[in-house]
């Protein structure tokens, strides 16, 4: 699998409130609403004008705070192909596997990459292309493949279950 | 080679010796849902399965937002209530004057054990470690795979041991100390690990001010965060624990850690988390005269009755000179502040006490801010827009320093007031 985009690129630590304002947990409860307000209160100008197949590009901790899940599920509505950060907050690494969106971790790949650059993302090789040059990052490990190849953890239960 | 706390527990369930990096399967003793029990129940749906594995291992305890704000959290909560009748599920605390705070009631009524495997769909599940549970928090569609198998996977996590000695000086508290670590080690400080508090000043605290460590362990991103399960928490557990499942564990000796911390509380002073982050830390002498609108005691963090004691010591007698929201942690919090005349003395000192819950910690009512002001909080997090505005500003402190900087209208010095 591979994914080309655009890259929006923040900073270390960013948070799930400001990716999904807490505010929002239970007024907004449909998936395909949640995508209006990703990053709301950490990029308005993602927020207008973010594009499907979009990368976010963040440093260390990403993901940080609250388990809500709905910060996974935001960017991915978003339609936003993957995201490349130096590091992941515990719950939301696993939220995002579970919700079937990308995420690859490449500190290198971070430092060279810049808001705006087009970069390719070439999961079969472990690879960051980017214009400053190719990255490899470490494949998952191997008891989450079966989750990601199965689309997410819902759709593996079921399969898992024989439903 | 000994093994850590997490070690022992992970392996216990897994049915045999683990080490830190192996991927474990284990059936949890507790699964605690609060509001989200609905959107949660909408997943669990998409599985196929008709019945949750054991309805009488989840727990759900209504408390972001109740009584309800607006129709959607009214339906919400009207989902779970149907939900809760149809799965058959015991253990549910509605908007009544039994609930409160989720993690609170959790270590309460007797959930919150020992040696037991608890999982959560809230990231401050944590804090159950202050009675030596293995405790954690998931998402949404993993607490529904959850209740569909009866299983979850872990990766056995590293351990940090935090060992702390010497007495706190006057005026300073357990939250000073989980502040003065996060600005010290970093929000990701302790990414993926299990956090072990150990040592005698450990030991001499309150199972209170232990809740307060370890319900902030995820601001530093731990896994879970655990004391010690001594005679103190089994004196409190015997009588009210739910399952006799439970067992004292804790890390051998000779364990192994990936970084090892100390702290003497001698050396910790009153302090703040300034905006935007959990470990942007500045002692008092830092930030004192910064002016403030709102003053909150409340939260998972700090609203327990010991917390309310040290608040209402300082406010007797006096008046607060911005608007200070006092919420208890439960009504049984509430019922004793009653008695012991501290709802009083917030009546008298101009407080606003609203029901036992969330409040405004993350925004969804009962004290949000408006663009521009300045809130002094005892709860966990100061991110922007947490309460519910990305204008605003929030300081996160002790029950003692914001009782002290309410009552001068800007952050002020506890110690100064005592």
């Amino acid at each position: 699998m591979k994914i080309t985009g655009k890259v929006w690129k923040y900073g270390d630590d960013v948070n799930t409130d400001v990716i999904f304002p807490g505010k929002y947990t239970y007024t907004v409860s449909d998936r395909n609403e949640m995508g209006k307000y990703a990053l709301e209160d950490l990029d308005p100008e993602f927020t207008k004008n973010a594009q499907p197949g979009d990368i976010i590009v963040g440093g260390k901790n990403w993901g940080c705070g609250s388990s809500r899940e709905q910060a996974v599920t935001c960017i991915k509505m978003r339609g936003i192909g993957a995201i490349i950060a130096k590091g992941f907050a515990r719950i939301y690494y696993r939220n995002a596997l579970n919700e079937g969106l990308p995420i690859v971790v490449s500190a290198e790949a971070v430092d060279a990459i810049e808001k705006g650059d087009e970069v390719t993302i070439d999961f079969d090789k472990s690879e960051i292309v980017t214009p400053k040059g190719t990255f490899k990052f470490p494949p998952y490990p191997d008891f989450v493949k079966g989750l990601i190849e199965d689309g997410g953890l819902i759709p593996h239960v079921k399969k898992s279950l024989g439903l | 080679m000994g093994k850590t706390f997490a070690e022992k527990v992970l392996g216990k369930a897994a049915g045999g010796s683990v080490s830190a990096g192996q991927v474990v399967i284990v059936e949890p003793h507790f699964c605690m849902s609060h509001d989200n029990a609905a959107p949660i129940w909408g997943t669990f749906k998409k599985i196929g399965v008709d019945k949750v594995w054991k309805p009488d291992h989840l727990v759900f305890i209504l408390d972001h937002a109740i009584p309800a704000p607006t129709d959607k959290h009214a339906e919400n909560h009207m989902q779970i209530r149907a939900v809760v009748k149809e799965q058959g599920i015991r253990y549910f605390y509605d908007v009544t004057s039994k609930g409160g705070v989720c993690h609170q009631i959790m270590c309460e009524e007797g959930f919150a054990l020992p040696g037991l495997i608890i999982v959560g769909s809230d990231s401050h599940t944590c804090t159950y470690g202050a009675f030596g549970a293995f405790s954690t928090g998931i998402g949404r569609s993993e607490m529904a795979a959850t209740w569909a198998t009866g299983q979850i996977w872990f990766r056995v996590p590293e351990s940090m041991k935090i060992t702390v000695t010497g007495k706190f000086s006057k005026g300073v508290s357990a939250k000073d100390l989980i502040l003065k670590i996060a600005g010290d080690i970093k929000a990701d400080g302790a990414d993926y690990m299990s956090i072990e508090f150990h040592g005698p000043a450990i030991e001499e605290m309150s199972l209170a001010e232990r809740m307060t460590l370890c319900n902030m362990g995820i601001e530093i991103g731990a896994k879970n965060a655990v004391c010690p399960p001594d005679q103190k928490v089994l004196d409190f557990i015997k009588p009210i624990a739910k399952t006799d499942q439970w067992e004292a564990m804790w890390a051998d000796d000779d364990a192994v850690y990936a970084q090892e911390l100390h702290y003497d509380l001698g050396d910790i002073e009153p302090c703040v988390a300034k905006p935007h982050t959990v470990d942007n830390y500045a002692p008092i002498g830092e930030v004192k005269g910064t002016p403030i609108h709102q003053a909150f005691l409340g939260s998972c963090t700090n609203a327990r009755i010991e917390d309310l004691r040290l608040a209402a010591d300082i406010l007797k007698g006096k008046e607060v000179a911005v608007r200070t929201i006092v919420i208890p942690a439960s009504w049984s919090v509430y019922r004793q502040a009653l008695d012991e005349g501290l709802i009083e003395v917030f009546l008298d000192a101009g407080c606003v006490i609203t029901n036992p819950g969330c409040g405004p910690c993350m925004g969804n009512h009962e004290g949000i801010l408006a663009p521009g002001e300045t809130c002094i909080s005892t709860a966990n997090r100061n991110f922007k827009g947490r309460m519910g505005n990305k204008e605003s500003f929030i300081y996160l402190a002790s029950p003692m320093t914001v009782a002290a900087s309410a009552l001068k209208g800007e952050i002020s010095d506890p110690r100064e007031v005592l």
